[in-house]
């Protein structure tokens, strides 16, 4: 096990590298300068110029390349053009809160979405099964962006006047009292911030995990090991959660690889929606500032989280299936 | 008082095709300690009479009113899922047909055994290992030891087989059913495995249930026969009487039909024909669309069971029209072959 994602580690090298690659040009080969944000009637062209040298872009495309990749596998990401600060100190910063609504997202989404799938499947065909579908539809069929906005009016901007007896922070990651509070209460603080960004997120690919969830296990309860199982004596909730729900999962741990990258794209709409301080965020201005240094920095922390995020699966997979072994 | 008996067993499935009277009255009993054979082909309803027997059978299926199973004189159709779930594995435990799907693929096997153990016998988790390696080994797996860690795949489907019976045979059941036991596997493995049954039987004294389409497994290890068609019981008896003098039509057709190395000549006897359908049983005698002797009686009144005595019985006219066989058969041969063609 160990040489096998020792192996696959080094594998990951050349992919990073392309991913790295194809990153700085797109980012760079895309329309637009980054001058332009200093561009108006006042400022002479001698000082334009000056800019462009002082970002390094009046040099050719591939001494760029060149000097970008080699800095940055040492560790040097640039600095901001638009921020003025090392690229590096701004991921710092917000790497961590981007980390935290995707993680506390990803477990949700399994949790509830297998939870969801496995009493769908139990239920087949009975009310508690068509009304889970039809909300697990209605869920997965949203825009992520739409249904944040119309969760923030609902819980939180109209709560009160609809009725609801609490109202959940629209947005941010704290309160603007959050200094004064005690430790528990800068913790559930944090909760309650936490809750319409994930859930904005969660909803949707929880519908998916449920779906699929309901699928596999409505094909593994028919197995033949289940009936033996069945055959042995074994009461209806060990067999479904055991037997059934065991093999059932084999399949649906493909998924986390698949919804790494969507769980990091979905972020980057509830980040900027729920001003949410993280690299979604961060992603997006820069893009519209054609802050290259920021944007090539950012979008391969993503991808290098989805590249690892594969990885695991495939290592997951190996643990809980036994025929699988890759050595 | 037999073991288990079972009387006018009826196993309905209610589809929106109608309803498929999988077994349709279905009577037999198991002594203790002996071999009981249940042969027929395919569709005949065996299968779902053995599931009935271990309470197992998924809807749409449902055991109907007025049907009666009972185990040591206790009545199987009326306890609750949880009383059932106490005998299930315990006293009547059963081996299905695939030993290749049949275990769980994600769970060791000792694992898979031990489970019925600490179930049934609240065993601990070692004490249970040590008795699945001990059956392991009753059931001739070498190296029980090392095997009891070993996945399903790991396993050829002989030593898979062996381990369903060491996981049916766990809790020493009084009846064990064993649904195709062989079917999945080479004839050197059947033979094995045919042989193991036996020598347990033997040695622990329990009642077995062998459903079966291969007469040559029936003649070679079963006390008695039951066979079936169509949903019913068309004829019962000992395994001598079956083999020696066969009364139904049915039963001397799936004889005949039996390949035998001494007879190589011409192709095999057939039963002309297909089971029909569960939904749609024939009228009078089930079997009459198939049989070369049927006549108006057969097509529009069912048989009884007729008994012949010596605990043989048959669900055929021709017991008491014994006139027709022989009228039949001076105008043609039956149950022949096809060399004539």
């Amino acid at each position: 096990m160990a040489a096998y994602v020792a192996r696959r580690l080094l594998g990951a090298i050349p992919l990073v590298l392309g991913i790295a690659t194809i990153i700085f040009f797109v980012v760079n080969l895309a329309p637009g300068d980054p001058t332009a944000l200093y561009f108006n009637q006042n400022v002479p062209p001698e000082v334009l110029e000056q800019i462009r040298r002082n970002f390094g872009l009046d040099q050719p495309l591939l001494v760029r390349y060149w000097k970008w990749l080699t800095s940055f596998f040492t560790g040097d990401f640039g600095y901001s053009f638009a921020h003025s600060r090392p690229v590096a100190d701004i991921i710092l910063e917000t790497l961590g809160p981007t980390l935290i609504l995707a993680g506390c997202t990803l477990v949700l989404i399994f949790a509830a979405g297998i939870a969801t799938g496995v009493i769908q499947a139990v239920r087949q065909h009975r009310p508690a099964d068509r009304i889970l579908s039809i909300t697990s539809l209605f869920f997965y069929s949203m825009p992520s962006f739409w249904l944040g906005l119309m969760l923030m009016l609902l819980l939180s901007l109209k709560a009160h006047e609809w009725g609801l007896p609490f109202a959940l922070p629209p947005t941010g990651m704290t309160s603007v009292d959050y200094e004064f509070l005690s430790f528990g209460g800068k913790l559930a603080d944090r909760a309650t911030h936490l809750v319409l960004p994930v859930l904005t997120l969660s909803l949707v690919m929880a519908a998916g995990i449920a779906r699929y969830t309901r699928g596999q296990m409505l094909e593994v309860i028919h197995q033949d090991y289940i009936r033996t199982a069945r055959a042995k004596g074994l009461p209806g909730r060990t067999v479904v959660l055991k037997h059934a729900l065991r093999n059932s999962l084999l399949p649906v741990i493909t998924l986390l690889g698949l919804y790494m990258p969507l769980l990091f794209s979905g972020s980057v709409f509830v980040e900027v929606i729920f001003s949410w301080p993280g690299m979604g965020r961060v992603i997006v201005d820069a893009i519209f500032q054609r802050d290259y240094p920021l944007v090539m920095a950012t979008s391969f922390i993503f991808a290098l989280v989805v590249v690892l995020g594969s990885l695991v699966a495939d290592i997951l997979y190996a643990v809980a299936d036994p025929r699988i072994r890759y050595d | 008082m037999a073991l288990l008996e079972v009387r006018d067993l009826r196993t309905y499935f209610h589809t929106e095709g109608g309803v498929a009277k999988a077994v349709d009255g279905v009577s037999f009993h198991v002594e203790r300690g002996e071999v009981l054979g249940i042969v027929g082909e395919s569709g005949c309803g065996k299968s779902v009479t053995s599931l009935s027997v271990m309470g197992l059978v998924s809807e749409p299926g449902r055991i109907e009113e007025g049907s009666s199973i009972t185990y040591d004189g206790r009545e199987l159709t009326t306890l609750s899922e949880k009383e059932m779930r106490g005998i299930r594995g315990n006293d009547i435990a059963m081996i299905f047909q695939e030993p290749m799907t049949s275990l769980n693929p994600v769970f060791p096997v000792g694992d898979q055994i031990s489970e019925a153990l600490r179930l049934h016998r609240g065993l601990k988790k070692k004490e249970a290992r040590g008795r699945a390696i001990e059956l392991l080994q009753l059931v001739g797996i070498p190296v029980p030891e090392r095997r009891v860690d070993e996945y399903p795949h790991q396993l050829s489907g002989g030593m898979r087989q062996r381990v369903m019976i060491a996981m049916a045979l766990a809790n020493e059941p009084d009846v064990l059913i064993a649904d195709e036991p062989t079917t999945a596997l080479d004839v050197t493995i059947q033979a094995q495995i045919l042989e193991l049954l036996d020598e347990l039987r033997e040695r622990l004294g329990m009642a077995i249930v062998l459903i079966t389409h291969d007469l040559g497994v029936v003649a070679e290890v079963c006390d008695r026969v039951v066979v079936m068609y169509a949903g019913q019981v068309v004829e019962e008896g000992p395994v001598g009487d079956i083999f020696g003098r066969p009364s139904h039509p049915y039963t001397q057709g799936l004889l005949a039909a039996v390949p035998r190395p001494d007879r190589r000549e011409g192709t095999l006897a057939v039963i002309p024909g297909t089971v029909p359908p569960p939904t749609n049983w024939p009228t009078g005698c089930r079997f009459h669309d198939r049989c070369p002797y049927a006549w108006d009686l057969t097509r529009e009144k069912m048989p009884p069971l007729f008994d012949l005595g010596g605990d043989h019985r048959s669900r055929c006219w021709l017991v008491e029209h014994p006139e027709r066989r022989e009228e039949v058969e001076r105008t043609r041969p039956v149950f022949t072959g096809g060399a004539a063609q």
